[in-house]
């Protein structure tokens, strides 16, 4: 097997290959992306980023409560965010568990909703504690009902304790479950990771294995989706292009409750990978509270007052 | 679409500016006489008159000085006169913006600049040297060490109030009290700050402050009454200085010009490299003494690291200083660029390879877009000469003797860099490089209590931290 | 019969030779009665430069020395001393005057001068360094760090030839000493109480002479670093300093005969910053 010419697959090679990357300097790599935070987004350019954050987020619940009516009104807010106002695009896609995929898929292609895409989270969501078995069966169950998106877990215990090969084994079989009918995520839970120099590693593995998209977190662990490990993410997306001319998506997830904390990451991208990952094609947030906040700060430009929870929907 | 940023300027109405200025002298601001125009180097708006202090100006300040020392400053407790530092530093803390805004409109620099670094650092510097005032016997001269007496301070235009807060708060904290003359180009915040003064409430005579051009600071050199000069400024003023002072019996401290050396070894944390290296040459439009100017590459990863570096220094926005998104504002003078030019044309003529990201610059004001040479050798003009502005000169190195002769052959010794992820090449190389300052994997960072100054021509004594303190003391019995 | 003394040929001391001055000349010592003791060497201008040169190449090696080696170095020039006591003391006392008992104390002095430098090489990071509480996450020090290539003009005693050279070698600094007048007969004696000891060629050079001649053209070297000016009459400062300047050459004087400051004098704090992270 050969990947990008890069690596065999084998874990000598993985670790060859891993162990040559640059380190990240923790202190360096924060200081970066808190020097970007200070970016004072204002007026046209605020607008275009609460526009372009709302057509990035995948909406997601991803509760045990979870009900199909909850999922139905989920999707309807996908598709028309602010049902008062229809310039308001639609989000990037609905994220639910394995069980909801069909009842979104259904919902959303009723209601003219077929140009947003729904994804499950799979392999085992969120701890990834399964065999092999399982979590092909996850995955192909939910393409099968209709996601065309997978978002996958890593196994982090393997991660850690530098199995490599057992991690990009799995992605590589996941892949091809995904085939050509699904675009497959990867969640590292970078909480667990701790380390950027981990998150940079494990930004390389899943891209080698096929990855079209490499994911901050399931949103079940703390911290997640901070902007320094967002970035170092970005500089890995930015130098694999250069690398393979293959461009890969970036999806923080967890933590981006507020439309402060979305119009950062979208500097983060601009001012790291650059203005080519500035679309939901190249860059999802994934959020739920984060939507509301969104469509708030739009009233308030559009009326010139700040508005109200009372005038947005709840789900 | 791309993400075009609309522009965010900071509001300049929470500044204030009179057309004309006197000096401070004696707890008052007086007149002054042969004003010149200080202007905003981003618009060449003119924003004041400024006078030129003249000898006898001087002459007023350093009596009212030495008045202030014998009748007031001398005859208080350390913590009385801790106490006042802690509320100018108060004071400063609360009349912040205003600072940062009126910085940003005197000097150019970016106002993320004066409002993250300059401005919290001025305040730092008080409230630290605060605490010292009643604590000097443990500073390591012994006991009961005595203050000088008058200190004549003279500073420059790359961090205005910075470089006030480094002089006036160790040496009110030691007991000493002070003349100080801004840099002609920049002399707004000064004067302001004579205000934090009188907020304060601080005796009259103890702050002084003259305005004025190199005449006026010569004066200040020269006078008989004054027993301490702290300067910081080029290299060839300092010697300068010496030479005006090595008939008497004052002490001086010197902060002068230098060369820095960044040596980046081909382990090292390359995208917090690029950063360290975009900080070390680019902030504060590269008018910064310990910049690192020069680039020392390894040449396994020479290529990579420019590469990164140049699709960097393409996100570098400059422009309108008062924006908040601005990282590289104005020049901060028509002579400064002219020198800026003069030298970059010199790394032409010699066969160094420029390269720049294409820039709006605006017409009006005094602008120079960041600037790399690569193909830069020892003999090179713009690896030897203080540019003192965003122009970078890279080389690259082989051996890690090599680079640390590279680094070391210059008569400047004030800082060096160094990035790599190896604890123990990273502590090699910081005992073999002659600088006083030495940044490993980071670059630029000040803090109070960190000392701070330059081996060989890049000057005499230190600045910060308990090293700072003892210029501004005699040694107790 | 009375068997005829061998006398000494009085020379100079550059990188642990004993060469003769490139001038060829000699100035005439005599004791107090005027009877004639020694033709010592009067250094130029070009031993100077010489000792510079043998000064900078012994510098780094001696620097980077550990402190406890540089200590124990130290410490065994006063034994070394001790074990030429009686024929230093003689020719202090012949040279200066000084009668016996206090020529003794004198050379007892010195011996102890170098017992107390040799305790003072490894507290200097501790009395003179610093760890700095910087407001981020950085770790921050301070440390001192010798200067390099130092000059001292002692006045023409003995003693005073001994407190300006052992704070300068102390740091790790390498030194060029311009010693006047008559104490040139014992500095040289004591050149070879150093070529007997363990410290490195080039670190400790001795020019005998004139101070009118030779420190001016110290001042003025740009290949050293700092100069101790303690025996050079006041009036004469002001010029050397002045030339000094032209390399911001340090430049002090001293009141206190013994003194940590004599040492850190002539060395530089040096401040490194690194950032703290996993």
């Amino acid at each position: 097997m050969n990947f990008y010419g890069i690596v065999d697959g084998s874990e000598s090679s993985l670790k060859n290959f891993l162990s040559q990357l640059p380190g990240v300097d923790q202190v360096g790599a924060e200081a970066r992306a808190a020097m970007l935070a200070t970016r004072s987004i204002k007026t046209t350019s605020k607008r275009w980023a609460i526009d372009t954050a709302i057509s990035m987020v995948d909406l997601t619940t991803l509760e045990g409560a979870d009900t199909p009516g909850k999922v139905r009104a989920l999707c309807t807010k996908a598709v028309r965010p602010d049902p008062t106002d229809l310039t308001i695009p639609s989000v990037g896609a609905v994220c639910v568990y394995n069980d909801m995929v069909s009842i979104a898929r259904t919902h959303l292609d009723a209601i003219g909703g077929k140009h947003v895409p729904v994804a499950a989270v799979s392999t085992a969501f969120p701890s990834g504690r399964a065999s092999m078995e399982v979590k092909i069966q996850d995955t192909q169950d939910a393409i099968d009902a209709g996601a065309a998106e997978i978002d996958m877990v890593i196994d982090r215990g393997a991660f850690l304790s530098g199995k490599f090969g057992l991690v990009f084994d799995e992605i590589v079989k996941i892949r091809e479950v995904c085939g050509e009918r699904a675009h497959l995520k990867v969640i590292f839970e970078t909480g667990e990771l701790v380390t950027y120099d981990n998150v940079r590693k494990a930004s390389y593995l899943a891209m080698l294995a096929g990855a079209d998209f490499i994911k901050t977190s399931t949103g079940k662990v703390a911290p997640a989706a901070t902007p320094p490990v967002v970035l170092v993410m970005l500089e890995a997306v930015r130098d694999f292009y250069v690398l393979t001319n293959r461009r890969i998506g970036v999806k923080p997830a967890g933590g981006i409750r507020n439309t402060k904390d979305a119009i950062k990451q979208l500097v983060l991208v601009n001012e790291t990978a650059g203005p080519e990952w500035l679309t939901p094609e190249f860059f999802r947030i994934g959020a739920s509270a984060l939507l509301n906040d969104l469509l708030m700060q739009r009233m308030k430009m559009d009326d010139g007052y700040y508005a109200s929870p009372n005038y947005v929907t709840i789900d | 679409m791309d993400f075009e940023y609309a522009p965010a300027p900071e509001s300049r109405s929470i500044v204030s500016i009179k057309p004309k200025y006197g000096h401070f002298i004696d707890g008052k601001f007086v007149n002054g006489r042969n004003h010149f125009a200080t202007i905003n180097p981003a618009t060449e708006e003119v924003l004041s008159q400024i006078s030129l202090g003249s000898a006898s100006d001087v002459d007023k300040a350093v009596i009212a000085a030495q008045k202030a020392y014998t009748k007031t400053w001398s005859k208080l407790s350390g913590k009385e006169r801790g106490k006042y530092l802690y509320r100018i530093a108060r004071i400063l803390q609360e009349r912040a913006r205003e600072f940062a805004v009126l910085e940003t409109l005197d000097n150019g620099k970016p106002i993320r600049e004066t409002r993250d670094i300059d401005i919290p650092l001025v305040a730092a510097h008080f409230f630290y040297h605060a605490g010292w005032a009643d604590k000097l016997d443990y500073a390591g001269m012994g006991k009961s060490p005595k203050p000088h007496g008058v200190a004549g301070q003279i500073i420059p235009w790359n961090f205005p109030l910075l470089m006030l807060a480094w002089k006036i708060a160790p040496a009110l904290a030691t007991g000493n009290t002070v003349v100080l003359k801004p840099a002609e180009t920049t002399s707004l915040t000064a004067l302001l700050f004579a205000e934090v003064c009188q907020q304060a409430e601080l005796p009259d005579g103890v702050v002084n402050i003259v305005t004025g051009d190199g005449s006026t600071g010569s004066a200040i050199v020269n006078h008989a009454g004054i027993h301490k000069i702290a300067f910081t400024g080029s290299t060839e003023v300092g010697k300068k200085i010496a030479r005006a002072i090595a008939g008497t019996n004052k002490k001086a401290t010197l902060e002068l010009g230098g060369k820095g050396a960044n040596i980046v070894f081909d382990d090292a944390p390359i995208d917090e490299t690029v950063e360290g290296i975009v900080n070390g040459i680019f902030f504060n439009q590269g008018h910064v003494c310990c910049a690192g100017s020069r680039l020392i590459l390894q040449e396994g990863i020479a290529e990579e690291i420019t590469e990164k570096l140049k699709a960097r220094m393409s996100k570098i926005r400059v422009g309108d200083p008062l924006d908040k998104n601005t990282d590289l504002g104005a020049i901060n003078s028509r002579e400064q660029l002219n020198k800026i030019n003069e030298l970059s044309a010199a790394g032409d003529a010699e066969g160094a390879e420029r390269w720049n990201p294409s820039c709006n610059l605006s017409d009006k004001g005094y602008w120079f877009a960041p600037t790399i040479f690569t193909g830069v050798t020892q003999a090179h003009r713009i690896a030897r000469e203080e540019i003192f502005g965003p122009v970078l000169s890279i080389l690259t190195f082989r051996t890690p003797q090599e680079a640390i002769e590279k680094a070391n052959n210059t008569p400047f010794g004030l800082s060096a860099g160094v990035w790599s992820e190896k604890g123990s090449r990273i502590l090699w190389a910081t005992q073999q490089l002659r600088a006083g300052v030495i940044w490993a994997n980071t670059f630029n960072k000040f803090d109070p209590t960190s000392p701070f100054g330059g081996y060989k021509e890049s000057g005499w004594g230190r600045e910060g931290g308990k090293h700072g303190l003892a210029s501004y003391l005699k040694e107790g019995k | 019969m009375s068997r005829l003394e061998v006398k000494k040929t009085y020379k100079l001391y550059i990188n642990g030779a004993f060469p003769r001055s490139e001038s060829g000349r000699v100035y005439e010592v005599s004791d107090s009665k005027g009877n004639f003791i020694a033709n010592p060497a009067l250094a130029s201008r070009k031993d100077l430069r010489d000792a510079v040169v043998a000064a900078r190449a012994a510098q780094p090696g001696w620097g980077k020395a550990t402190a406890y080696n540089r200590g124990q170095i130290l410490y065994r020039i006063a034994e070394m001393l001790e074990g030429r006591a009686d024929q230093i003391a003689n020719e202090i006392s012949a040279t200066s005057g000084l009668t016996p008992k206090k020529a003794h104390e004198q050379l007892a002095a010195a011996i102890d001068r170098w017992v107390w430098y040799a305790g003072w090489s490894d507290k200097l990071a501790a009395a003179f360094g610093s760890t700095n509480p910087v407001a981020g996450p950085y770790y921050n020090f301070t440390i001192p760090e010798p200067q390099g290539v130092i000059a001292v003009a002692p006045q023409d005693e003995f003693l005073s030839f001994i407190d300006a050279i052992a704070p300068v070698i102390t740091s790790g600094n390498s030194v060029i000493a311009l010693v006047p007048g008559a104490s040139a007969v014992p500095a040289m004696t004591f050149a070879e109480v150093l070529a007997t000891s363990d410290l490195p060629h080039g670190v400790i050079n001795i020019l005998t002479g004139s101070h009118d001649e030779l420190a001016p053209w110290a001042a003025s070297h740009m290949d050293i670093d700092g100069m101790d000016i303690s025996g050079i009459d006041k009036k004469k400062r002001a010029a050397l300093k002045e030339a000094g300047a032209e390399n911001l050459k340090r430049i002090h004087h001293f009141d206190d005969a013994q003194t940590p400051n004599r040492i850190y004098a002539f060395m530089e704090a040096k401040t490194v910053w690194h950032p703290i992270g996993v």
